[in-house]
């Protein structure tokens, strides 16, 4: 799956719950939480949707990664390409 | 059309799930309607067999009108034109329920406004059928206002009451929105005017209890991690059954203590505004379940599809800024209800632990309080009690 794919399933995840999502305004790069206005249960049904969709199972040591729309689709490119990859992934970043 | 909290004054039928003849059993959802909450599905109280529905869809009528008449199992077939009986719709449980009517009339009596004599079953009726005793004769002993009385009244005004000249036309989201801040305007304006507020908080070491969910939620499948606000929920479940003085409501100048816990859990919504509904029995659920009913709760909110009984029938409420949010909460409380409990964001900051500073996760718990109902002293062994819960997850 292609970035643009993974975007893709990023963006309608977070649009079950925040439905007014323009993804051309998103900047990708900065928090999604503040952009969205969304809280710890909005993130935790993007979670359970992307879960549902690309079946990956993201471990919640790794929410730190996710907090970009660039550092959840990195996340997912990564943990697509390792499959089998339970668990936290070694980190690139530094911190969380 | 049932009271779904202090602050509502009427509701429009979107509607009706039944038709006259059909079987009613207690809890069927028997009609949706609109409110400054969103679309609410209405439940029935009792069972037995809808007989005729008084109310069209798209009208708009005031809390406490009757919308069908129901025939109780063994009653014989009202008369046609029969008066609102027992067996109408009526609002759900005494208690809290008639206990959030007086909210219609939110304005403060006037200084020196006496409060009509009657009696407790006048009262009642009056609440429930949405009739003002200060505008009434009574024929009772001494002029006091007699049940019969207020039925009458009811009865004579009850032609009147579904006097919308014509179906409203679907409210736009802006009037929708305005609607909302009309509500929690009435319904907060009435706290702050009626309700003796005393402010407690204290500080949480929450450390223990975030590493125990992280483990639990390590062994849980995504659609059943649990979120912190339920610890927060169960811990103030747990503790609001051992403090009866903060779980009720404040009615007619006394404290009616609740025997169930069903705490109220502030929603905020997207377009803003918030709403408030109940999870019900908390202190009897494991946390497990509690979460799939928070989470169904979270979603019906937003979406608007919540159910009469789950808006009426709280008996404190949690507030729970969340993540990023504000280090404390001092909220205000829902009346009739005497207590709020505020959960602020968590925050690693320093804290002395065996005589050594060391960054813990903290989090500001607070407690808002009817003085009437109860004193800081028990308000404090009420913090006190949750936070000793939460210091000890692996027991909630």
């Amino acid at each position: 799956m292609n970035r643009d794919a993974l975007k893709k399933t990023v963006l309608d995840a977070l649009s079950t719950v925040a439905p007014e999502l323009a993804p051309s305004t998103l900047r990708p790069d900065e928090p999604l939480r503040e952009q969205l206005d969304i809280d710890s249960f909005d993130f935790l049904q993007c979670i359970v949707e992307v879960d549902r969709v690309l079946g990956v199972s993201i471990p919640e040591e790794d929410y730190g990664r996710l907090a970009t729309l660039d550092g959840f689709v990195d996340y997912l490119a990564r943990r697509l390409a390792a499959p089998g990859t339970q668990s936290s992934l070694p980190t690139q970043e530094s911190g969380r | 059309m049932p009271s779904l909290g202090a602050d509502m004054e009427d509701g429009t039928l979107v509607e009706w799930k039944v038709k006259p003849g059909d079987v009613v059993k207690r809890g069927d959802i028997v009609a949706v309607v609109e409110t400054q909450k969103g679309t609410i599905e209405v439940e029935i109280f009792e069972d037995g067999t809808v007989e005729a529905l008084l109310v069209e869809p798209g009208r708009k009528v005031p809390v406490g009108a009757v919308l069908a008449r129901v025939r109780g199992v063994g009653q014989a077939p009202a008369p046609s034109v029969a008066a609102p009986t027992a067996a109408t719709v009526q609002p759900p449980t005494a208690a809290p329920l008639t206990a959030g009517a007086p909210a219609r009339r939110v304005e403060a009596p006037p200084p020196g406004a006496h409060r009509p004599r009657a009696s407790p079953a006048a009262r009642a009726a009056a609440t429930r059928l949405g009739v003002d005793l200060s505008v009434l004769t009574g024929t009772g002993p001494g002029g006091a206002l007699t049940l019969a009385d207020v039925e009458r009244a009811a009865q004579a005004r009850a032609p009147r009451a579904p006097e919308a000249p014509t179906p409203p036309p679907a409210p736009t989201p802006e009037a929708r929105q305005q609607a909302m801040r009309q509500a929690i305007a009435a319904a907060m304006s009435r706290s702050k005017r009626e309700i003796p507020h005393y402010y407690l908080d204290t500080r949480v070491d929450v450390g223990r209890a975030m590493d125990w969910l992280r483990e639990q939620n390590a062994a849980r499948p995504v659609t059943e991690r649990l979120l912190p606000a339920v610890l927060y929920l169960k811990a103030v479940g747990l503790s609001a059954r051992e403090f009866p003085e903060l779980n009720g409501t404040w009615v007619d100048g006394a404290f009616r203590p609740a025997k169930a816990v069903h705490v109220g859990m502030v929603v905020s919504l997207r377009q803003g505004g918030i709403v408030v509904p109940a999870l019900h029995d908390v202190p009897d659920k494991p946390l497990g379940t509690l979460m799939r009913e928070l989470g169904d709760l979270i979603q019906r909110a937003r979406r608007g599809t919540l159910r009469s009984s789950e808006l009426a029938d709280s008996t404190l409420t949690v507030t729970s800024l969340g993540d990023p949010g504000a280090d404390r909460v001092l909220g205000v409380i829902f009346p009739p209800q005497v207590a709020i409990v505020g959960f602020g964001s968590v925050r690693e900051a320093p804290w002395v632990v065996e005589g050594r500073c060391v960054p813990r996760p903290l989090v500001t718990v607070s407690l808002a309080a009817d003085h009437r109902a109860s004193d800081g002293h028990r308000g404090a062994a009420f913090l006190s009690h949750v936070e000793r819960l939460l210091l000890e997850p692996e027991k909630l």
